[in-house]
């Protein structure tokens, strides 16, 4: 059974005027369907407003669909009873790492989401070790937040889900406000967490070189899914992602120029390597 | 100027006074001030002196340190001395152009300057030894019996450690701001006391809005990581009394018992 499975799962947004008359609807998300099996890595691309931060919400039970269902884990996300525990199985980590810590101490701050859901002192520490040690941030769990770097906070911050023992960890473009170096290490973190314990990872991002490593990809448009596959299938359709106002990985779009140019280059190249791979086969 | 403000400031060190239970430390504050306000004897003031003094010695603070962060509210104590002084009524001991000075408005300014002085001291010096963190979670367990009033003491610990999170990152937005706008020719130096305060308006708007949206995505994260309030939470860090809170606690009994001992043998009189 899928882990997270949206079935026309549709979220309006309904602006009001100042007297609160409906001024007009926005369909952020427009009868999505999505089956995310457990395990699993998944991106979810898009540009800014395609709606893949609100269907993010909606896997979280911040937001609740308009229109159709969510599941996590089996547990329907519209049941205010299943509220708590659909957000202890998907975790969420946001973008800005200054604005989601909470705690002043870097212990005490992956220990928060552990204090919420009950578990025992003894157990609490023993899972902020381990998740700390997880993302590799051990070292500094005696530090104050505001004296790490943008990446650092963003590793406390993925460590404070990993403490709550989730099935899924959800990320809202968490490399968008890191330096390249920042962005590395997360990255490495996640596809690490992801591996070894098996926590499924839904990526929501617009970093093209963020996707290559993932299983599966989605791309999202006006609130749709418009286009689902594996990174190598989403970039052997370069002309449809330009149309969508997204860019390829550089070394992709090099390989797409060149056979278009009638050099006989397969399709969906995605790294260097491939690309130098596909070239010495011509000579 | 924010800088010489050390009430609130916590002072690095390591010693049985930073390390007691912060319960205790609230206690011990309350008391103290009690005490400073029981009676107006001189007795009385050498024995709160005796105490405070034996406790700033514990705390390993420096005894600088406490004394700067008298200088924030210096005005404050010499106007209550100043009006203290001309404005009590009495027997004259000498005049000053159309104001007359009493006997008793010169006893009234010390006991106020002492007051007022050994308040600051006092409360500080709780501060001083005392995190953020450990402050709330003892004003959080320590005033837990109001909840039976419905008093949301939970959410008000919240609230200020969040408070208390919050401030370097506002601090550095304000700086950034402040910046951006000079880099534009606003300019917050010149001028008077009017111009200046309406310079600051194009900070503060910012800032606001920008302290929103913070606080929209904070509570957002917070309930996304399962927080729902006070019920069925569990500590961390919970707080448990040790034998040194015990030994204090007695402590504090003893000073207190003392003090009003001596207050009422004393009576009302002054020596």
């Amino acid at each position: 059974m899928g882990i997270v499975k949206a079935k026309d799962l549709t979220f309006e947004y309904i602006r009001r005027d100042e007297e609160g008359n409906v001024e007009g609807i926005t369909t952020a998300v427009d009868h999505v369907n999505m089956d995310i099996q457990p395990g699993e890595f998944i991106a979810i691309l898009g540009h800014n407003g395609s709606g893949k931060s609100t269907f993010a919400k909606h896997i979280n039970a911040l937001l609740f669909p308009t229109e159709g269902t969510i599941l996590v884990d089996g547990l329907d996300t519209s049941d205010e009873d299943n509220v708590m525990d659909v957000r202890q199985r998907a975790g969420m980590v946001f973008q800005n790492p200054d604005n989601q810590i909470i705690c002043t101490l870097v212990e005490e701050e992956v220990g928060f989401g552990p204090e919420n859901i009950g578990v025992p002192t003894e157990e609490i520490w023993e899972r902020v070790a381990a998740s700390l040690k997880a993302v590799g941030m051990y070292q500094y769990r005696k530090a104050s937040p505001n004296k790490l770097s943008g990446g650092q906070k963003q590793r406390v911050a993925i460590a404070g889900i990993v403490a709550m023992k989730p099935k899924c960890i959800i990320l809202d473009e968490p490399t968008a406000m890191l330096d390249p170096h920042g962005r590395a290490d997360v990255m490495r973190v996640l596809h690490e967490l992801n591996r070894k314990e098996g926590v499924t990872v839904i990526l929501i991002t617009h970093y093209m070189e963020e996707v290559i490593d993932a299983d599966r990809v989605f791309v999202m448009d006006e609130g749709k899914v418009v286009m689902e596959g594996t990174p190598r299938q989403i970039f052997s359709r370069v002309e449809e992602l330009k149309q969508l106002r997204l860019d390829v990985p550089q070394v992709t779009e090099l390989a797409y120029e060149l056979s278009r140019s009638g050099v006989p280059i397969r399709s969906g190249i995605l790294t260097n390597q491939e690309l130098i791979d596909e070239l010495m086969k011509l000579k | 100027m924010l800088r010489d403000i050390t009430i609130g400031q916590y002072y690095q060190t390591d010693s049985v006074i930073h390390r007691l239970d912060p319960r205790v430390k609230l206690m011990g504050t309350l008391i103290f001030i009690i005490t400073l306000f029981l009676g107006k004897s001189v007795w009385l003031y050498l024995g709160v002196t005796v105490f405070l003094a034996a406790v700033i010695k514990l705390s390993k603070v420096p005894v600088k340190f406490i004394v700067k962060g008298l200088k924030a509210v210096v005005i404050l104590i010499l106007f209550s001395v100043i009006f203290n002084l001309f404005l009590t009524e009495g027997t004259p001991v000498f005049h000053i152009w159309k104001l007359t000075v009493t006997k008793e408005g010169i006893y009234l300014a010390a006991f106020m300057m002492v007051r007022l002085i050994f308040l600051i001291m006092g409360s500080s010096l709780m501060t001083l030894t005392t995190t953020p963190t450990h402050l709330t979670d003892g004003l959080e367990k320590g005033l837990g019996f109001l909840k039976v009033f419905h008093v949301p003491v939970h959410e008000i610990a919240m609230m200020m450690s969040i408070a208390l999170r919050f401030i370097p990152i506002l601090i550095e937005e304000t700086d950034k701001i402040m910046k951006a706008q000079m880099a534009r020719g606003a300019d917050f130096e010149s001028g008077n006391l009017m111009k200046r305060a309406k310079a600051m308006i194009p900070i503060l708007v910012p800032l606001f809005i920008s302290a929103f949206r913070r606080a929209n995505e904070l509570a957002m994260a917070m309930e996304a990581r399962c927080y729902h309030g006070s019920e069925g939470r569990t500590k961390m860090k919970p707080l448990r009394y040790g034998k040194n809170d015990k030994i204090a606690y007695l402590v504090l009994a003893g000073y207190l018992i003392v003090m009003i001992g001596i207050n009422t043998a004393l009576g009302g009189r002054v020596i």
